[in-house]
This record gives C-alpha cells, sequence and structure tokens, in this order.
C-alpha cells in the first residue's frame, strides 16, 4: 500500500512525497522528518515568503500609487478635494482605488469571482439548451443550423478552449514534425541540404508565423463559415511548436547508436524493420524530450497568439481583461498568469510521465 | 580454393593525417568445418579483423572471399556473437532473440519459432530472466544472451569476438561445450577470437597469433592435434596440450615484450647489471 503511494508519486513526478508517506506510514521517524522538513516544509516556507514579498511589494506600490493620485488631485483641485479622495481610498471604495500591482488576498477574491461567475454562466447556458432543446431539433430536420449559445464564455470555458488549441497544435506539430524528422535523420544528404531552411524558420517570432498563417487561412476559408479564429490560432501554435520536435527527433534518428545499426546489419532486417525496429525505439528517448519541448512551447506561444489573434481563451481573456481596466482586472490578470503556469507544468508532468512511461533507460527526467 | 579467405588485407582507419594502419597484410585460409581460434593483445585489431569477416567493414586493400566470393555485406550465412553484446535495450531476452529467429526462419510457423527461442535461451540458462531487459541483467548475462541471439539463426560459419570473457569459469565452460556441441552436430565451420590460450586450445584446431598493432599481422599457426571430444580435466596432463600452450605463450610473451620495447615511452632506468645465474651455474660446473 504505502509503497504502491510511493511508487505513483515518483511516476508522476511527485517523488519529494515520498518521505512523508513514510513518516505518516510509521517508518524510521527521525530519518523521514529531516526529509519531510527538507523536500516538504522548506517549499512551503519559500512558498509563504514568495506571499510575503508580494504582500508587501504590493502594499508599498499601492501607497506609492495612492500618495501620487492624492497630490495629483491637490494640485489640481486644491486640499479639500485631496482630503476626500484620500479619505475615498481608505474607504476601501471601488471608485477610487489606485490601480496597481494587486495584494495575494485581492487575487484569491478575484479567483472566487471567477469561479463564481462561471457558474451563473454555465447555470445560463444550460438553461438556454434546455429551452432550445426541442426546437434545435424541428431545425435540424428541417435542415437548418440549429441556435447555438453566443454569451459571453466564462474563464473556464476560456481554459477550456485553450486547452483544446493547444493540443489541436500540439498534435499538428507531432503529424508534421516526427516524420519529417525521422525522413531528415535517415538520410545525411536531406539533412545538409534542408538545414539552413530550418535552422531560418526555428527563431522565426510567433507572431510572424500568426500573421503569415492568417494570410493563407484567411483566403482558403473565405466561403466557410468554420472557426476561422480556432484554425488560425492552433495552425499558428503548432508550427511555432514543431522546431523543437523536428530538430530532436532529426538527431535521435541520425545518432542512434552504431552497435544497434550492426545488430540490424547483422540480422539483415529490411530497411522498413531497421527503421520501425532499430532506430525509432533507439531515439524514442530524444524525440520525446523533443514533444515535451514542443508541448511547453505551444503553451507558452498560445497565449500570445491568443492575444494577438483575438480568438478566444486564456490570451485573448489576459488582452480584455488589460483593456477593460476595470477595478479587478489587474487581479484577474494575475489569476490567469497563475492558472497559465499552473496548466504549463501540469502538460510538462504529463509529458514527463508519458516519457518515463515510454523511454528503455529510465532515467530521472528533470 | 578454401571456405574464407583473407588473401593479402589491410585495413586503414581515418583520412589525411590521422590515417592509422590497423591491419597489414592478414593471410588467412579457414577450411570447411574448421575450427580457428585467434588470440592477440588489447587493441591489436581482432574485432576489426571479425568486422572485415562479417561483412560491416571492408578492407582498404585485399580480398576477403567467403565460399569464392568477396564479401561485400552481412549475411545469415555468417553468424556473429558481439564482443559488447549489442542487445537491444528496449527489447526483453526472448524479444532479443525472437528478432534473429524471424529473420533467420522467416516461413516458420509461430510456433516453431516459439520453441527456437526457448530452447535457446535455456541453453545459456537464462529461462528465469527471459522476460527481462538487458539492464536487469548482469553483464555475463547479457553476453550469454548475445550468444544465444547469435547460434539461435543457425549460421554456417560462427564468428565469435570473445563470446564468454565476462563469464565465470563453470558457466564458460558450459557454453564452450555448448557451443562446440552445435559446431561439431551440425558441421559448422567457427572462427573464435579470445584472450585466452586455454579456451583456444581446449576450442580450436588451430591457434593463430595475431601480433599487436598498429599494422597488426598474423603470427605463425599452432596446431591442436588432440582428439576431439575434448576432455577439460584430462587436458592438463596431456603432453601435448602442455607443450603447444607453453609455445603459445612464449611465442605471446616474445611479442609483448617486443611491443613494450618498440613503444616510444623512454623510462630511465638504474644503472645496475643483473647478476648473470646461468653463467655462475655454468662456471661452477
Ligand atoms: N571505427 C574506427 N575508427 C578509427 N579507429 C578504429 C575504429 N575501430 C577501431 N579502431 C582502432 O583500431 C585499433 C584496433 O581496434 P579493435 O577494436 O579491432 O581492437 P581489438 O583487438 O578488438 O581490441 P579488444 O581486445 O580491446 O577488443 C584500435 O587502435 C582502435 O583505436
Ligand atoms: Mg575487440
Amino acid at each position: 500500500m504505502k509503497d504502491s503511494i510511493i511508487k505513483g508519486f515518483r511516476f508522476i513526478g511527485l517523488g519529494f512525497f515520498e518521505p512523508l508517506v513514510r513518516l505518516i506510514a510509521g517508518e524510521d521517524s527521525r530519518k523521514n522528518s529531516t526529509e519531510v522538513l527538507k523536500k516538504i516544509i522548506a517549499p512551503i516556507a519559500s512558498i509563504l515568503l514568495f506571499i510575503g514579498i508580494w504582500y508587501s511589494g504590493s502594499k508599498s506600490l499601492f501607497n506609492t500609487e495612492a500618495n501620487y493620485k492624492i497630490e495629483k488631485v491637490r494640485k489640481e483641485q486644491g486640499d479639500e478635494e485631496a482630503a476626500k479622495m484620500k479619505a475615498c481610498i481608505e474607504s476601501g471604495d471601488v471608485s477610487c482605488q489606485p490601480n496597481t500591482l494587486p495584494s495575494p488576498s485581492q487575487v484569491w477574491a478575484s479567483y472566487k469571482l471567477l469561479l463564481k461567475d462561471h457558474k451563473i454562466i454555465s447555470a445560463d447556458k444550460d438553461a438556454f439548451k434546455q429551452k432550445t432543446a426541442a426546437m434545435n431539433e424541428k431545425r435540424v430536420a428541417q435542415g437548418k443550423n440549429p441556435i447555438v449559445y453566443t454569451g459571453r464564455p466564462s474563464f473556464v470555458d476560456q481554459i477550456k478552449t485553450s486547452i483544446k488549441t493547444v493540443f489541436a497544435g500540439f498534435l499538428l506539430a507531432l503529424l508534421i514534425a516526427t516524420p519529417i524528422g525521422i525522413i531528415i535523420g535517415l538520410s545525411e544528404t536531406l539533412r545538409t541540404s534542408f538545414n539552413w531552411l530550418i535552422q531560418i524558420l526555428k527563431p522565426v517570432s510567433p507572431v510572424v508565423w500568426l500573421l503569415l498563417v492568417f494570410m493563407i487561412v484567411k483566403t482558403l476559408t473565405k466561403d466557410s463559415n468554420g472557426d476561422t479564429s480556432f484554425i488560425i490560432s492552433f495552425i499558428s501554435v503548432g508550427l511555432c511548436s514543431m522546431w523543437a520536435t523536428l530538430v530532436n527527433t532529426a538527431m535521435g534518428v541520425s545518432s542512434v547508436d552504431k552497435d544497434y545499426i550492426n545488430v540490424a546489419k547483422v540480422l539483415k532486417l529490411g530497411s522498413l524493420q531497421k527503421i520501425f525496429k532499430v532506430i525509432l525505439p533507439a531515439s524514442l528517448p530524444l524525440i520525446f524530450t523533443g514533444l515535451r519541448i514542443t508541448l511547453s512551447v505551444a503553451w507558452m506561444v498560445l497565449i500570445a497568439i491568443e492575444l494577438l489573434a483575438q480568438s478566444p481563451g486564456l490570451g485573448s481573456f489576459v488582452w480584455e481583461e488589460f483593456q477593460n481596466g476595470a477595478n479587478d482586472s489587474n487581479s484577474k490578470i494575475i489569476v490567469a498568469m497563475f492558472v497559465i503556469g499552473f496548466i504549463g507544468f501540469l502538460l510538462d508532468r504529463i509529458m514527463l510521465t508519458i516519457q518515463k512511461f515510454i523511454s528503455f533507460d529510465k532515467n530521472e527526467g528533470i | 580454393m578454401a571456405y574464407l579467405e583473407l588473401n593479402n588485407v589491410t585495413k586503414t582507419y581515418g583520412t589525411g593525417e590521422n590515417t592509422t594502419k590497423v591491419l597489414d597484410n592478414i593471410n588467412l585460409h579457414i577450411e570447411e568445418g574448421e575450427f580457428v581460434a585467434i588470440v592477440g593483445f588489447t587493441g591489436s585489431g581482432k574485432t576489426t579483423l571479425v568486422n572485415l569477416i562479417n561483412g560491416l567493414e571492408k578492407p582498404t586493400s585485399g580480398e576477403v572471399l567467403f565460399k569464392g566470393k568477396p564479401v561485400e555485406d552481412t549475411s545469415h550465412e555468417r553468424g556473429v556473437i558481439f564482443q559488447n553484446y549489442s542487445l537491444l535495450p528496449w527489447l526483453t531476452v526472448y524479444q532479443n532473440v525472437e528478432m534473429a529467429v524471424k529473420e533467420a526462419f522467416p516461413k516458420k510457423p509461430k510456433k516453431f519459432i516459439d520453441q527456437r527461442i526457448k530452447e535457446y535461451v535455456e541453453m545459456v540458462s537464462l529461462s528465469h530472466a527471459i522476460h527481462k531487459r538487458p539492464k536487469e541483467l548482469s553483464g555475463g548475462m547479457r553476453q550469454r544472451v548475445s550468444v544465444a541471439r547469435a547460434l539461435s539463426m543457425d549460421p554456417e560459419m560462427i564468428i565469435m569476438d570473445e563470446p564468454l570473457g565476462a563469464l565465470d569459469a563453470l558457466t564458460r565452460g558450459n557454453l564452450q561445450d555448448e557451443i562446440l556441441n552445435i559446431w561439431n552436430k551440425n558441421k559448422r565451420t567457427a572462427l573464435l577470437i579470445t584472450n585466452d590460450v586455454d579456451e583456444g586450445i581446449y576450442m580450436a584446431d588451430r591457434i593463430i597469433p595475431l601480433r599487436p598493432g598498429p599494422k597488426a599481422t598474423l603470427g605463425p599457426e599452432f596446431k591442436i592435434d588432440i582428439e576431439r571430444p575434448r576432455d577439460k580435466t584430462a587436458l592438463n596432463d596431456n603432453a601435448s596440450f602442455k607443450k603447444t600452450r607453453n609455445e603459445i605463450i612464449e611465442y605471446l610473451m616474445e611479442i609483448g615484450n617486443e611491443r613494450s620495447s618498440n613503444s616510444e615511452i623512454q623510462y630511465e632506468l638504474p644503472d645496475i647489471q643483473p647478476k648473470d645465474l646461468r653463467w655462475e651455474f655454468k662456471a661452477s660446473k
């Protein structure tokens, strides 16, 4: 039981819980309590420290901004108005709060607000669905398009869209980059002749890819009424992020251990057999390292691309909140920041887990 | 026309200024059904020689003929036991052997393949580890898988590059007998690379030393005229065994000394003269 829990934790890359599990199981309490101290208490302390610094930082920024605001009013409208402004700020009235880095508690409040908002919207959606269910059936039967909910998406909906887009982009990168990487890796001639292209395209900024994809997709989808912004953003994400996989696959395939190749030669494996039974398995660890980088790059550029392409998702959520400039916009942006970071972390963990499962020399991943 | 012929073979690695001539003027003829052992120091070019014969490398000059035809590529007729085992780490013992058996017997039914794999794994006493991956095996166990893989293909000529180096005396003895058994039963031809003179004498018809490289050449051959099947325990008392063994070891020590005196490192030696006991002995007579 205990061992399987530990194994599970290790497998998903959370091996630092091991001493805690052992401590709870009552095993060698002195050694494990120092381990717990080192591996769990210390990280928690660092989180608290981080929140502390954030809190005092935001407080001092708040004060600077507030003083500036009061002084400005004093200069323009006199002492009386300034005193009023000061009272207003101190009362916590939303209409006159200085606009600056939000404090941890504000961010927490926004987080809860966003969840509540999501509940309201999804209830609204359900109600809409029930109301239109019968009518939609009729419309479909008549060959018309069903009526869909067009209300504002909630924060959680935005997250879902982003994840959907990132996976579509990742899949595209996988489907393009691995086959090309394998082919390029197998042939030295192809490798040298296409190297310049890869080297030039690899550092191109996501923005440029987006514009390029936009030019092409816009024309291609002129008379279809599909979800153009989704298509544009996932293709751009795929194109931006596939390079790590391409390069790693080519490298893995071209640098397979000579011993394995010799085995294939001595056994006289056919070329397909050689590729699928020897070369690919041997380069799988490197290919997966590439895919892992690809997924994290995909997630990173996705936010920027959504922001630029105005396609729904976390990126546009951040951008809209920034332009919105409402009183709690800043704290919502910070919430989005943490969510983005956390999802990125989770995606990386998933890849790491798959990688561990697949690779034959079960090296501890980083 | 011998079964395997190497005529004036040289092998050079590298280009430009970094060329090293590893093998020089190698002449070797092996008849069908023969068991030949080659002994040599480390780094002298034994593996290079093996790779020339199995077709992984091409000679820089000279020719390698197998059954009268130049060796252009690897072939199922020549099975190889690699010195560094070369197992595929993502496959289990079973799967590693399976890959070879399937290639060697593509038309045979599944059941035959399965039985053959198990038979050879059993032969190297690894049935208990048949579903383990190479990483979970000891060095000696890996070496045995490599032996099983090569022999399971039933090649006409068995080429072995120090196949039993990592094994203890007992396991080593058993596998030597297994290899001899397969060689004898199926009338195969064998080339054994070894650094163990006793192993060579026990198994081979001829022992040929490979002189130290660079520019390694083959030394004079030593015929082993001990009747088969040879009895390992009785071998130590066999006069012919003792004589051949001493001759070979003497020869190896001689070329070993030559090698160290040829080396470019100069040692400062203290200026003392050895006492010549022989002379004293003679004088006292
Ligand atoms: N692919 C290669 N490129 C360049 N030099 C090589 C190559 N393979 C072997 N050599 C050189 O050839 C020489 C002989 O190597 P080889 O592996 O044949 O020796 P060996 O007799 O098998 O040694 P050991 O007993 O240690 O296995 C060495 O000096 C080695 O550095
Ligand atoms: Mg060698």
